[in-house]
């Protein structure tokens, strides 16, 4: 990071911004989530196809609209002035791929959250990250009336690489997706530094 | 999105108004047809951060049009990043990645680049992360 950030104490002068992305199915409950731990209402930011879309191709039957918009929504944490962390919620639609490369680039991690009723939703994600070797963790929202699974069965269901966090949440809680970002941010930190072993050994 | 009226018969009473209706400027009337930014060709991602150039020269203010004044506005404040700008200057990305560009070249900005992928933060950084998530 180069930008120059003369108030931050410490001597620390440069502004640095992390990402994280959080994922899952259709009405999973990642904007949820953000809301929960952002300190910021969620904001809308908005995307033209059009202009970003040079790998979709295959606008047959959308009928000469050319300007389609994809939405994203993302918060912020300020962990202190010159640290902040940005969680973007992920379009849920399989067609807005090509969004996901530029939102995981130099992404600390993801959160893919789970619902066990449809736990199917959260294939293409995990699939995703798994790919690209981006540190995730499996949020599983409880929601209310579903039947509580535990992690391992969830893990298993998930076919997940070892190691991979399964952590039980409640998206709308503050504490519950506090807990979630910790536990990636920590895997995130493991993951990091198996790598460095990795390439030195 | 506006869309063509002509021959989709509506009912009465459900004209669209204001953000109903669409914008009234084109995006691409903002950024002058431009989809990226100018010949530095830099690509800002969405967590970059955008900070005024406190010594930055006064510009002629014939150069930036009303877009270019709101992000102005708006990084006066504070340090702002990139999506933030979009969501505060309701505008779309890729209009406010070819108006930072210009702004970055007058020199009334500078913009951090983001994180590449093959160096994550150290673990001090992490460490200061999860505390700070623990504190909150």
């Amino acid at each position: 990071m180069v930008s120059e950030h003369s108030d931050a104490p410490g001597g620390e002068t440069a502004a640095l911004a992390l990402k994280i992305l959080v994922a899952g199915g259709f009405g999973v409950g990642k904007t949820t989530l953000v809301g929960a731990v952002s300190e910021i209402r969620p904001l809308r930011t908005e995307e033209l196809l059009s202009e970003a879309g040079q790998s979709v191709d295959d606008t047959d039957g959308v009928d000469h609209k050319t300007t389609t918009t994809v939405a994203m929504d993302f918060g912020r944490i300020t962990i202190r002035s010159g640290l902040s962390l940005y969680l973007f919620g992920t379009p849920g639609q399989d067609r807005f791929w090509f969004l996901w490369d530029e939102l995981s680039q130099g992404a600390l991690g993801a959160v893919v959250l789970a619902d066990t009723r449809r736990l199917e939703d959260c294939f293409p994600a995990v699939d995703y990250f798994e790919h690209r070797r981006i540190p995730f963790v499996v949020a599983v929202n409880c929601f209310a009336g579903a039947r509580r699974h535990g992690a391992p069965d969830v893990s298993r269901a998930l076919d997940l690489d070892r190691g991979t966090p399964v952590v039980l949440c409640d998206a709308r809680d503050r504490d519950s997706g506090k807990e979630v970002l910790i536990r990636l941010v920590e895997y995130a930190g493991r993951m990091h530094t198996a790598r460095l072993l990795d390439s030195v050994g | 999105m506006t869309e063509d009226m002509r021959g989709t018969p509506r009912e009465e009473g459900t004209q669209w108004y204001d953000n109903e209706a669409g914008p009234l400027v084109r995006p691409y009337a903002m950024t002058g047809g431009r989809t990226r930014p100018g010949p530095t060709g830099v690509r800002f991602d969405l967590i970059a951060l955008v900070t005024l150039d406190p010594g930055a020269p006064g510009v002629d203010d014939a150069l930036l049009g009303p877009e270019h004044r709101a992000l102005i506005g708006l990084c006066r404040t504070e340090t702002q990043s990139v999506a933030e700008l979009a969501a505060g200057a309701d505008l779309p990305v890729g209009v406010v990645r070819v108006l930072l560009g210009d702004l970055l070249e007058l020199g009334c900005v500078t913009v951090s680049r983001s994180v590449p992928p093959a160096q994550l933060p150290d673990e001090r950084i992490l460490r200061e992360v999860i505390e700070g998530l623990r504190a909150l």
